[in-house]
């Protein structure tokens, strides 16, 4: 029996009064239950974007190479010789956090077939991980099973993890957030889309069998934790990376036929949103018979089976003529296969389960009425000036940053995924922006993922925009030629309007800086209400970046040598409100470094130009430049020596590179530099056994000890 | 050289595994689990790594009762070729190819990265290495900490059977041992990748005599 429709039920499905008298008007009567969990599914935050849209349209979305922007599973990009790149970032915070290590591994599945759905073979994966102070008692367990999540199902799935984030601050002490990225290779004329089309057509069910896990997982998401959190385990989905990998295999061999007319993920709100959203895309109406759907439980309701969150499924429209051939695909992958429905002309979203109508709703309205809401926002006050100076040793300050989790070596969470696999890796992780060769030719893809919270919580539209130019001065440090993002937003509540006003301002940032630097956003994600008990996150607004390396050799990935020159590119640094060494210190004062996009493009720009140049090349960014020659040097097992006060060595001025060169290698780069009007300086050398900071000075093999540690020590 | 290279559901390197036996000049040719004959002609078979069935109930359990295995093991029977390499190794052991099995590494956690090996061992895989080299190979595994009881233990080391040893500590396993062979030397498994260092993108190319040593022998024979 259907429970009765009662305003504490609507309340319960995350509808507010004004949505709930939307519904009715829509329907022209009282929903039935699995009506009402269809406008659930179809109305969240998660699936509806109904708090960003208005702000996500303003991002530019376009350019010459951009085959497909936001809207459909994943962006796709143009990379030549016929081939495309196929990418997508997307949060997995809230199951996350109530369940660490499903919560994280169904986040990779989830992006992985967002990517293969359209045809592409994954071939790199990123992760952005934020969790909460390295203190508290729930950290150490979140990242074991965060790590172990991702590991556990990008390893068996087969996708090297090449490059990704790990950060921890207090903020996140009650909202974990896990940013997964996946790219995959497609040929650029047989990428397939969600849209159906043709009437009478079935609607085949593929992959992993529907079961009650999941149920209500996109409204959970959409909502902010509090002390009952434990009772929403059951809303978190269980992975089977083995049945997503054989589901990989048969996707893409049954697209190789030709049946394939489009296909869908069921991803968040299942078979609901996909089905409604082939329907939509075709200008169809839907039939869907719960009756055929594979379930592995007994005694489910259309309910259920509507909200059902069972990973590892696919919904596509066939082909009538060559149903055979795609079942004999799935028959040899001992997969589920089951026409569940068919495509049909009315504009009509039509339901039966046990020969009764459980839903007939009018699919077009139901998939763009949608509410859109122009919430209240304030914009963030502009930060006090930054205080007097930090009295501490350069020396000390280098060791306050990586003596710490935040900035010390991540090796005990990389080596956990295999970054190998698929044998095309050609720069692991830990070395900057991930690079993979495009197997079978000389071209390869570099990735990265960045953001720096406490810039955008001081001034969401310059964070917005250091978090775009950070992620393009790394693939530059490749070699890389930026060519498109991914977003993935991670807010509070945008019901307050100093939330709001951050993430209208992340966007507008993030939107400048796209625009300037060529590189169009082109998929993403938006994760609201991650509070506790009324407590935001920072605002983490993660860019996931692409580029390409027409060829290999052009690849920046060299160690300093000793006697190497130390070149700083982009002019001397001094800022040092909201940088790394401030927030190790305690202090979140000042603004953040502003970003000058021009600048920023030029010096992007003048390094891939100058590649015969450089011998080694790294970008600045938290820690600046005593960070980042740290890292340079202990990565070369060289001493290094940087001249400079505390402010120079440890500011985050943006739109600058460390270059290690020959003398003979640092005078051409000099003059090439003049040419190009883009500011160089020596500013030391590498060799030796020590670390130099000024002044100041230490055993290299002791910071490296320190460096190389402090992650595993803190919470191995 | 005909080399066929089997796929298991849950494979993963399997085309890793063609892409380095083409680069030795073998001619490839895949092999699907459920068949229950290799390609006429076949000199060496590859199991490749992955997780084959999901690992569901053990590493390679499942896929050491596939269809395929009883003709491999035929092949092996017969004096031929096979080389396991990760979840292969894992399989060859429990189809009773090799002695002794793999278990969760000693720090539970899977460990991905560049170990350094010594080639201890001799046969006919590792004609391409003088006994006593040290080079350098991707490990990517969760159970890769070998294990076997102390009579086995002697024979592989009194017989020259332990083609690999960590040259540091990696999983556990005992005697640090990496590979080991068959008694009739033609049969290799091993945790670490060879065949994801058979190019200069990989930065190194120390997996690829593997490879190629199996055409050598192959030529002599």
């Amino acid at each position: 029996m259907d429970p009765k429709i009662t305003p504490e039920l609507v309340e319960a499905h995350g509808l507010s009064p004004s949505e709930w008298d939307r519904v009715l008007d829509i329907c022209g009567r009282e929903p039935t239950w699995t009506e009402l969990g269809i406008f659930s599914a179809m109305w969240n935050e998660h699936c509806s974007y109904k708090s960003s849209k208005r702000w996500l349209r303003t991002l530019p979305t376009k350019g010459p190479q951009v085959i497909c922007g936001p809207g459909e599973n994943a962006g796709v990009v143009d990379i030549g010789d016929g081939d495309a790149v196929v990418f997508k970032m997307e949060s997995h915070n809230h199951p996350s956090y109530i369940e660490p290590f499903q919560g994280a591994a169904t986040g990779m599945g989830g992006i992985l077939r967002d990517v293969f759905t359209m045809g592409a073979r994954p071939v790199a994966a990123m992760n952005a991980l934020s969790f909460g102070g390295v203190d508290h008692p729930r950290t150490r367990t979140l990242v074991h099973g965060v790590v172990a999540g991702i590991g556990g199902y990008g390893n068996a799935f087969g996708v090297p993890t090449v490059g990704g984030e790990v950060r921890f601050d207090p903020a996140y002490d009650g909202n974990c957030l896990v940013n997964a990225f996946a790219a995959g290779i497609a040929k650029a004329d047989a990428i397939f889309y969600s849209a159906a089309s043709g009437v009478g057509r079935p609607v085949v069910y593929l992959g992993a069998k529907t079961g009650r896990d999941g149920v209500g997982g996109a409204t959970m998401a959409s909502a902010e934790f509090d002390d009952t959190i434990e009772e929403k385990r059951p809303t978190v989905q269980v992975g089977d990376p083995f049945t997503e990998k054989k589901l990989l295999e048969a996707c893409l061999e049954l697209m190789d036929t030709g049946a394939v007319i489009s296909i869908q993920d069921m991803g968040a709100a299942g078979l609901t949103c996909s089905a409604v959203e082939m329907g939509d895309k075709g200008g169809l109406g839907i039939r869907l018979d719960l009756d055929a759907v594979p379930v592995r439980e007994e005694g489910m309701t259309a309910y259920e089976m509507m909200l059902s969150e069972s990973q590892e499924r696919m919904l596509m429209v066939l082909d009538p003529a060559r149903e055979a051939e795609a079942r004999a695909v799935f028959d040899k992958w001992d997969l589920d296969f089951a026409v569940v429905g068919e495509t049909i002309a009315e504009d009509r979203f039509l339901v039966l389960h046990g020969g009764e109508v459980q839903a007939d709703l009018p699919l077009s309205t139901l998939a763009s009425s949608a509410p859109e809401y122009d919430r209240p926002w304030e914009a963030t006050p502009p930060a006090e000036p930054t205080g007097e100076l930090p009295r501490i040793g350069a020396i000390d300050a280098l060791k306050a940053l990586i003596g710490h989790p935040n900035h010390a070596r991540k090796q005990w969470v990389w080596e956990q995924y295999d970054h190998t696999v698929l044998a095309d890796t050609a720069v692991p992780p830990g070395r900057g922006a991930g690079v993979v060769r495009v197997h079978g030719s000389g071209k390869a893809l570099a990735f990265t993922a960045d953001v720096t919270p406490r810039y955008v919580l001081a001034d969401p539209v310059e964070g917005g925009r250091q978090a775009v130019a950070e992620a393009f001065r790394n693939l530059c440090a490749k070699g890389a030629t930026p060519l498109a993002a991914t977003d993935n937003l991670n807010f509070g509540n945008p019901e307050k309007p100093r939330i709001m006003g951050q993430l209208v301002g992340a966007i507008q940032g993030i939107g400048d800086a796209c625009e300037a630097l060529g590189t169009p956003i082109v998929s993403g994600n938006v994760s609201l209400y991650n509070e506790t008990d009324g407590q935001p996150i920072l605002p983490t607004p993660t860019i996931g970046m692409v580029g390409l390396l027409d060829d290999l050799g052009d690849l920046i990935d060299g160690d300093p040598r000793e006697g190497d020159l130390a070149l700083l590119l982009g002019g001397a640094g001094g800022h040092l409100g909201r940088s790394a060494l401030l927030a190790a210190l305690g202090r979140d004062e000042g603004p953040p470094p502003p970003v000058d996009l021009r600048a920023e493009r030029a010096a992007g720009e003048f390094v891939r130009e100058s590649r015969a140049l450089v011998g080694a090349c790294t970008d600045l960014s938290d820690g600046g430049l005593a960070l980042a020659a740290f890292e340079m040097a202990a990565g070369a097992g060289l001493g290094v020596r940087i001249e400079g006060d505390l402010p120079t060595l440890f500011g985050e001025d943006q739109g600058r590179y460390l270059v290690a060169a020959s003398f003979d290698q640092a005078e051409a780069l000099m003059v090439a530099a003049g040419r190009a009007g883009v500011a160089v300086e020596a500013v030391g050398g590498f060799g030796g056994a020590e670390v130099r900071l000024g002044g100041d000075a230490a055993p290299l093999a002791d910071l490296e000890a320190l460096w190389r540690g402090a992650f595993a020590k803190a919470l191995g | 050289m005909k080399a066929a290279v089997v796929t298991f559901p849950g494979s993963n390197c399997d085309r890793d595994m063609r892409v380095a036996f083409a680069a030795a000049g073998a001619e490839v040719v895949q092999v699907w689990h459920k068949d229950d004959a290799l390609p006429a002609g076949t000199d060496v078979v590859g199991v490749p790594g992955g997780f084959s069935y999901g690992d569901y109930l053990r590493c390679g359990a499942i896929a050491a009762n596939a269809p395929v295995m009883g003709a491999v093991r035929a092949h092996a029977g017969r004096g031929g070729m096979v080389l396991g390499i990760c979840n292969g190794f894992q399989v060859l052991c429990e189809a009773g190819l090799l002695p002794g099995a793999l278990v969760r590494n000693a720090g539970i956690a899977f460990v991905c990265r560049r170990v350094a090996l010594d080639v201890t061992g001799d046969g006919p895989f590792l004609a391409g290495y003088a006994r006593g080299t040290r080079i350098e190979l991707p490990v990517a595994h969760h159970d890769g900490n070998y294990v076997a009881d102390d009579e086995t233990l002697r024979a592989l080391d009194g017989e020259g059977r332990v083609a690999f040893r960590y040259g540091e500590a990696v999983n556990g396993s005992l005697g640090g041992i990496a590979g080991i062979t068959s008694a009739n030397g033609r049969v290799l498994g091993m945790m670490p990748h060879p065949e994801r260092a058979v190019d200069t993108v990989h930065g190194g190319a120390e997996g690829l005599p593997i490879f190629r040593a199996a055409a050598v022998a192959l030529a002599r024979a």
